[in-house]
């Protein structure tokens, strides 16, 4: 269901997800239930539409001052996953989002992202669907544009996405770099992950230090911002370098400290992942020193 | 957004947060008036969004009201340079005459956001006075740090747990723990991204005031907060930034010659990254945004030609309902209107992406199209060094 969907940004891309074979089901704009909008029934509140239609996802395009609201009805009515596109929702009103989420079990995308699609399967969110092919790459990402930039290379080269999740560019969000990994590391379609950061905030050294404990498949990143200057807000609410820390050159060293193949230049993400794939390598999660076992002296010395 | 001491100061005490007596003053008579208003030793203090004003000599001590206009006439007009307001520095227009304090101990708070934890987080040490990266880096431990459950708000006995963990006892920790309540009320009340006092002094009387005080605050919430927006400082921004945000475009002005228009903040610091990379210097972050409209173009264009180092410019959109002829359309349009002389190298994505070469082609302009991001660097980058 599309939460603001009677709304011109709303409508657009409702049907561009219907089109692409998403079961869109409902719309909800409060005062508006009743209508019959592009041949989707709408309703007054999320519980109706879950009442009347079983909608288990939603995808808000409410504007930033009533957004954090539409996004605790939702959860409040027991769906399962929300995706908010908005941009510019109040720092402190995530905060409460995120505090009052701790006690449901919705998982919550963004705010400020493109969303999510499934290749083949289904698109919740803005991305253009057409530069997508299905897959074995996972693809994380803060941006937008700057993930369909490698979609655009992956595609190019042949590869193909299981799922690209856009997690957002605010500083606070409801499914991080380390959720995504261990959700794609579980995904059986998924082969290889490319991990799209930027500056501001430690999410991606957090993800690094996981990606090195428990993750498996080979991961690829990059970090937009490498020469972003420090104290500014880069468009991104959550791209600002603060008091020295939350630089690209950090982020880039802990992921690679993680063995996660890092490339410096955008242009090279899709090469990238192309080559790990083709290496068929699979990581062995790097266990924490006091747990790792004497090796005997006879056994033969693995590579990679 | 960021604001000036003197506004911060009076916007605490809105809240009750204890601060110096003191009033602004734009010229050195309204300084010494302020003085004699107050009477005794003064503290004339620069007003600018910069940090570290005392190291740069922005901040003087006056035992009259004839000597804080003296003083206030050398620091009014000063081009303040600080640590923080890098080698340009800042011309300085106001100054805030406060009476000054016997100090007996300076202590430091902080209120942010804790990203990591998704929680304010209240930061409180006997260290104050001190850069708090400084202590940070030398002494960790002197650091105490208190998450704040944003539906609960800041339970007292938090407060009061920070007090005392600051070596406070009897009245004095009744009154630390008071002056953190109003603080953090503060601090929620107008969406601050920052609630900084350093130094918060106990003085040789037994009062805790706000010596120093900065707030800033979060942008995405100014909507809801007129009041503070009005605070919004004009000559303390540069002129092209000011003009950008009239026109709803993410810019920042840098150094370099390559200036880049780009949709998406993301792919706008990944074309910086890739100019650089190739051997140049961006001239800008400039991100139009999803819309891209023809006034957006326009507008971005005439802040781009409006900066003397841009030698060349490199679009790189990457378009997802945008279509790339009605791009194109903007642009030709753009450059015909302001008559740029300079190369644009354009590499666009999307719908339609060849009549929107073609029409780049066909229009007689100093277009440069490009295929990739590297091969569009690489040319404006080029352009730029035989400019």
């Amino acid at each position: 269901m599309v939460q603001g969907l009677t709304g011109r940004e709303g409508t657009f891309h409702a049907l561009a997800c219907r089109d692409y074979g998403t079961q869109v089901v409902a719309g909800v704009t409060p005062g508006k239930g009743g209508l019959l909008h592009e041949g989707i029934p709408v309703f007054n509140t999320v519980t109706a539409a879950v009442a009347e239609e079983a909608a288990n996802t939603s995808l808000i395009f409410v504007p930033p001052a009533a957004a954090a609201d539409a996004i605790l009805e939702a959860a409040d009515a027991g769906i399962a996953l929300v995706v908010c596109v908005t941009e510019g929702i109040p720092i402190l009103d995530m905060l409460r989002v995120g505090q009052a989420l701790r006690s449901h079990t919705t998982r919550l995308i963004g705010p400020n992202c493109p969303g999510v699609i499934s290749p083949g399967q289904a698109k919740v969110g803005i991305m253009p669907a057409r530069i997508h092919r299905p897959g074995p790459v996972g693809v994380i990402s803060r941006s937008g544009t700057l993930t369909y930039e490698a979609v655009g290379q992956l595609t190019a080269l042949g590869i193909g996405q299981s799922t690209c999740l856009g997690i957002g560019g605010d500083p606070i969000i409801g499914t991080s770099f380390v959720d995504a990994v261990r959700l794609f590391e579980a995904d059986e379609q998924t082969e290889a992950i490319l991990m799209i950061g930027e500056i501001g905030g430690s999410a991606e050294e957090e993800a690094a230090a996981v990606i090195r404990r428990e993750v498996t498949k080979p991961v690829v990143g990059f970090i937009c911002g490498q020469t972003a200057p420090p104290g500014r807000r880069m468009g991104h609410a959550g791209a600002i370098i603060s008091g020295g820390t939350g630089t690209a050159e950090a982020k880039m060293a802990a992921m690679r400290r993680a063995g996660i193949a890092v490339v410096k230049s955008p242009a090279d993400m899709g090469q990238a992942v192309a080559r790990v794939l083709a290496r068929g390598k699979t990581r062995r999660p790097q266990l924490p020193a006091r747990v790792r076992r004497p090796r005997p002296a006879k056994s033969p010395r693995r590579k990679g | 957004m960021k604001i000036h001491e003197y506004q911060a100061k009076a916007i605490l005490s809105e809240f009750g947060v204890p601060v110096p007596r003191g009033r602004v003053a734009a010229t050195p008579a309204e300084a010494g008036a302020v003085a004699r208003e107050l009477g005794g030793r003064v503290v004339v203090k620069a007003q600018i969004h910069a940090g570290g004003r005392g190291k740069g000599g922005g901040v003087k001590l006056a035992g009259s009201p004839e000597e804080a206009e003296r003083v206030a006439g050398q620091i009014l007009g000063m081009l303040l340079r600080t640590p923080q307001t890098g080698p340009e520095g800042r011309r300085v227009l106001r100054v805030l005459v406060e009476e000054a304090m016997d100090i007996r101990q300076e202590f430091y708070l902080g209120i942010l956001v804790d990203r990591h934890a998704g929680l304010p987080v209240i930061m409180a040490s006997a260290a104050g006075g001190m850069e708090i990266e400084e202590v940070a880096r030398t002494q960790p431990a002197a650091i105490l740090k208190a998450h704040v459950a944003p539906a609960t708000g800041l339970q007292p006995f938090l407060a009061r747990k920070l007090a005392f963990g600051l070596g406070l006892s009897g009245d004095q920790v009744k009154g630390m723990a008071d002056f953190l309540a109003r603080l953090y009320r503060a601090f929620e009340a107008k969406d601050c991204s920052l609630a900084e006092v350093n130094p918060l002094v106990l003085t040789a009387d037994g009062r805790l005031l706000a010596l120093d005080a900065k707030l800033a605050f979060d942008d995405n919430a100014l909507y809801r907060h007129p009041d503070i927006l009005a605070l919004r400082d004009l000559n303390e921004e540069s002129p092209l930034e000011v003009e950008a945000s009239k026109h709803r475009l993410n810019y920042i002005k840098l150094d370099g010659n390559v200036g880049c228009m780009v949709n998406g903040a993301g792919l706008a610091m990944a074309t910086m990254d890739i100019i650089k990379l190739a051997g140049g210097e961006p001239a800008n972050f400039l991100d139009v945004g999803g819309g891209a409209s023809a006034e957006q173009i326009e507008a971005a264009f005439r802040i781009l030609v409006a900066d003397p180092n841009v030698k060349a410019v490199l679009i790189n959109i990457f378009g997802g309902i945008l279509r790339c002829d009605r791009l194109a359309e903007g642009v030709i349009r753009a450059v015909r209107t302001l008559e740029v002389k300079l190369p644009i190298v354009i590499r666009m994505e999307g719908t339609n992406v060849e009549l929107g070469q073609r029409m780049l082609a066909e229009s007689g302009l100093n277009f440069l199209p490009a295929a990739g991001m590297k091969d569009a660097a690489r040319k404006a980058v080029r352009a730029a060094q035989v400019a």
